[in-house]
């Protein structure tokens, strides 16, 4: 039995962690007693919707697993999928949203760093990391702020590992303003052969923890931060926010990516939300045995740390390994030659429980069932919401602005002008893979051994899932699909990251039952399966939720590295053509918004099947050489895509537009999913016309871009003034 | 050409440099708490955040065993090549002149720059001409050169007009000792040797270098 030397803890106390009275109740019926201090913290931790994924768990369930590909589904520390030449791709994308909005800096860099820990957890080197960032508009100071520290923090501990950052997106909608969004993707490269579990195995096995020492850093982090909403006192939860030391994980990643080359360790994990709690419970509970911890051997920071405080602190760079007995000395040795801690804190056990020991005192003992399994799951109530949930934007665009107007005011507004300022702050090169770098082509493509190539994008509209969860999400995967494909890469796996609002709030219920709806469904359609991901809830702030942002990573493969597509014109006097089933619609787009406009209460419907036979042509098309330029028509339209390749490119087009009569700013600027600007000979276009829909509308050539309407005159941008829009819309937040 | 890398705790790019080289030689990695430099015939000392590049860039690594071995060879005459946090090293070890202070804007900077080479009687730059231009990429928070107080400096490498991204004085992106068998430079030569991922003009430096034809 625990000792009991203090008095147990009551339900006022479980619930200042987070827990329910009735989860409270629950845990004391699985004990048959009330739980001391030290459990009553594992519990609040594991159980927090963080950990538990207790509102959104049965949701997930719809989600398609299962694929060709797959190596390591959900579950594992990341999934991975099998890239050929014997390797696999474990990639995972993770959120770090409420840490970043309390402190940017540290917030986005320990997200990496999570991140990175995931990858090489189960055994692959990591090759590459991307990000997707929420911010309010940048006219206020305090979305400029978040900005510049969250780059500067992902920049900090990307670049400083020796992982480069090959691309990522980046969204300013009122609705981050307080409550901005930090995820992080990683993928990494392993042999088939070397992939390790996280399962703890064999009775009688030691416990290593490897890397930083234990303090207080990050106490709570995954209950106080990441599962409550954001309020007015979050100054005061600055402890909560784990600091990094991107060096220490230097040392930790090549240190256990020796271990697991020379196959010293049974299982390895990092330590991430919950700490030690976290990461022994989940490795017992994958291996259905038990785990005996002694604290009393964890290094720590400050000697009078408690032993709940050392169970649950989130202190970086820590992992878990799993070795056998006569293996123990070999691993200590690996550690100081790396110069990293490495201290065996306990070993494998056939008790089922997990009994924390200090001093030969047991301080805790709970089943790891209770722990891991039992935490309730409870069902969404789902309302849609009777009206708007998000006010109108502000309006920066007189509606009445010509066309001309129109496109340099998109081209230099936030969520579209270049995101070179950004990227250029992280290390896009190190490793000597890639070959496609940000904004040259719509994903960023790594070369591997065997000539072959990955391409990876990342995307998540979440103004078009706030307009309709379920079409909005389908839209964010076909955005990464067509991303790829004009990389000319077939998509192998997903991951997501889905950032929603209170799902006790039934509007919110509704968002995320619509949005995973409409995730299982472009899955489907698509035959990739979702190889693991994560969910970030309570996304809000006293002024309501943040648009719900399903994010969504993608990665692919394509057999020939050097044939990757371009997104800018290449040779003067290609064709350029519009392929694909694009169904341009105003409602909810950028000019919608630069204009003020509200969010329509719903998007057009999508033909997933059409979707996927485009992007199959446009990939195909690609990887045969057959077409110069590949770039998909997102946020903007028509003209804003054919200006980034004319831009990318150096070259100008001239294009001949039928006079639509009435709409001619939904041709140039209407958003929708399926449409491709592409360039190239005229015959390719010819050929691709009897699959998929293709006008060839101009040419590729000049210094300018030129759109002909007929009778009505003509549209002309010189290249110089498309570019200095498009160049100057974000370089003055970091000057 | 044997090449010897040297490795220490936060390297980042040994492995680009090793991969580089190899294209032009042989090539090994030297560990930082070793003094045996293995019969190299050049010492490369790699970019990335040795040691974390906490106190000061390049200061912690310029005390480490490996360190002595290298500093007895270039006082040899050995070839010892700098990049970026290679560079910085150099330069806190004395075998190059001058200082690298944190880049003019402050911030992080990772993008192709071109560059004229200013001394090609060196060995590390004798396969080109004075006045070559080479693109090739860097990526550092701490680039900008500083001077000596006695100025003397032996420029090997200029940033070409408006290419300079950190300030550096008189646009120096890289230099050699007096008798030219050290060369630091702050742009990535080893990130510009295949086509498949952008410029091959670092190629030229690691071709002079091994005296074979680039």
């Amino acid at each position: 039995m625990p000792s009991d030397i203090q008095q147990l803890p009551g339900v006022e106390e479980a619930v200042a962690l987070g827990l329910t009275p009735a989860e409270y109740d629950l845990i004391v019926a699985q004990l048959g007693r009330a739980p001391n201090q030290v459990e009553l913290a594992m519990f609040s931790l594991l159980w927090s919707e963080h950990c538990a994924y207790k509102h959104s768990k049965r949701l997930l369930g719809q989600l398609p697993t299962e694929g060709e590909h797959l190596l390591l589904g959900p579950g594992e520390n990341a999934g991975a999928v099998d890239v050929g030449g014997g390797l696999a791709c474990a990639f995972k994308v993770e959120s770090h949203n409420h840490p970043s909005a309390v402190e940017p800096f540290q917030g986005a860099a320990t997200g990496v760093g999570g991140i990175l820990r995931d990858v090489f957890a189960v055994g692959a080197r990591p090759i590459a990391v991307l990000d997707s960032l929420r911010f309010g508009e940048p006219t206020s100071n305090r979305s400029r702020y978040l900005l510049d520290r969250a780059v500067a923090g992902i920049g900090h501990y990307g670049n400083s590992i020796g992982v480069p950052t090959v691309g990522g997106e980046v969204y300013f909608e009122g609705p981050y303003e307080q409550n901005c969004l930090v995820n992080a993707m990683c993928l990494g490269l392993a042999g088939h052969d070397r992939l390790i579990r996280a399962a703890a195995a064999g009775p009688g096995n030691v416990l290593v923890l490897m890397g930083a020492s234990t303090g207080r850093d990050g106490i709570g982090g995954a209950s106080v931060l990441a599962s409550a909403e954001l309020d007015a006192e979050d100054e005061a939860k600055r402890p909560s926010v784990q600091i990094g030391d991107p060096f220490e994980e230097k040392k930790v990643m090549e240190c256990c990516l020796e271990l697991l080359d020379r196959e010293l360790l049974v299982s390895l994990q990092d330590l991430g939300a919950a700490g030690l709690t976290s990461s022994a419970a989940e490795m017992a509970s994958k291996g259905e045995v038990g785990i005996d911890l002694d604290v009393g051997r964890v290094p720590l920071r400050e000697s009078d740390m408690e032993a709940f405080e050392i169970m649950v602190s989130e202190s970086q760079e820590r992992m878990l390994a799993v070795v056998g007995p006569a293996r123990v000395d070999e691993v200590l040795a690996v550690c100081a030659r790396w110069e990293v801690g490495g201290t065996p804190i306990g070993e494998v056990t056939t008790t089922g429980h997990l009994r924390v020991l200090r001093d030969g005192q047991v301080e805790g003992d709970v089943p790891v069932a209770a722990l891991v399994d039992d935490c309730p799951l409870y069902d969404l109530a789902p309302a849609r919401p009777d009206g708007a949930l998000y006010p109108a934007p502000e309006r920066t665009l007189d509606p009445a602005a010509t066309p001309r107007e129109a496109l340099l005011a998109l081209l230099s507004s936030p969520n579209i002008a270049s995101r070179r300022p950004l990227f250029e702050q992280y290390d896009s090169i190190v490793q000597s893979r890639t070959v496609r770098r940000p904004e040259e082509a719509d994903a960023a493509v790594l070369a591997l051994p065997d000539g072959a190539a990955l391409a990876v994008s990342i995307d998540g509209n979440g103004r078009r899932v706030a307009c309709d969860p379920y079409r909005g999400t389908v839209a964010a995967v076909l955005e990464c699909a067509a991303n790829l494909a004009c990389a000319g890469a077939e998509p192998l796996g997903l991951t997501n990251c889905l950032n929603f609002g209170n799902p006790e709030k039934p509007h919110v219920a509704w968002q995320l039952s619509e949005s995973v709806r409409g995730l299982a469904d472009a899955c489907r359609a698509l035959d990739v399966p979702v190889v693991g991901g994560n969910v970030s809830l309570y996304n809000e702030a006293p002024d309501g939720p943040i648009y719900p942002t399903p994010v969504v990573g993608m990665v692919g493969r394509l057999p020939d590295a050097a044939a990757a597509g371009r997104l800018g014109f290449a040779r003067a006097g290609d064709a350029l053509a519009f392929a694909g089933p694009f169904l341009p619609h105003l409602p909810g787009s950028e000019l919608a918004k630069l204009r003020g406009e509200a969010l329509p209460q719903e998007l057009p419907e999508v033909d997933l099947e059409a979707a996927r036979t485009a992007l199959e042509v446009v990939r195909e098309a690609v990887c045969a050489g057959d077409v110069s330029s590949a770039h998909d028509a997102a946020e903007g339209g028509f003209a804003v895509a054919v200006a980034e390749a004319a831009i990318a490119g150096g070259l100008g087009a001239r294009i001949d537009f039928a006079p639509p009569g009435e709409g001619l700013d939904r041709f140039l600027f209407g958003e929708g999913t399926g449409g491709f600007v592409l360039t190239g000979p005229r015959e390719v276009f010819d050929r691709m016309a009897e699959r998929i829909p293709v006008t060839v509308l101009g040419e590729v050539g000049g210094e300018a871009l030129l759109v002909e309407l007929g009778a009505e005159g003509r549209l002309e941008w010189s290249l110089a003034e498309l570019r200095e829009a498009w160049a100057g819309g974000l370089a003055p937040l970091f000057p | 050409m044997k090449f010897g890398i040297v490795r220490f705790p936060g390297s980042c790019d040994e492995v680009d440099a090793q991969l580089a080289a190899g294209r032009v030689g042989e090539s090994v990695l030297l560990w930082h708490g070793d003094r045996d430099l293995r019969d190299v015939d050049a010492v490369i000392v790699p970019g990335g955040f040795s040691y974390g590049d906490y106190l000061r860039v390049g200061a912690i690594a310029r005390f480490s065993p490996v360190m002595e071995s290298v500093i007895e060879f270039a006082r040899a005459g050995g070839p010892v090549l700098g990049i970026c946090n290679g560079f910085q090293v150099l330069c806190e070890a004395g075998l190059l002149p001058g200082a690298l202070l944190p880049n003019a804007g402050l911030r992080f900077v990772c993008r192709d720059v071109d560059l004229e080479v200013v001394d090609a009687d060196t060995p590390f730059t004798r396969g080109c001409s004075p006045g070559d231009r080479l693109t090739i990429p860097l990526k550092h928070t701490t680039g900008r050169y500083h001077r000596p107080a006695d100025g003397d400096v032996r420029v090997v490498l200029r940033y070409a007009p408006g290419h300079n991204p950190n300030g550096s004085e008189d646009d120096i992106a890289g230099v050699a000792n007096e008798a030219g068998n050290v060369f630091g430079l702050m742009p990535h030569p080893e990130h510009a040797v295949d086509p498949l991922t952008g410029s091959t003009d670092g190629l030229r430096i690691f071709s002079s270098l091994a005296a074979v034809p680039a």
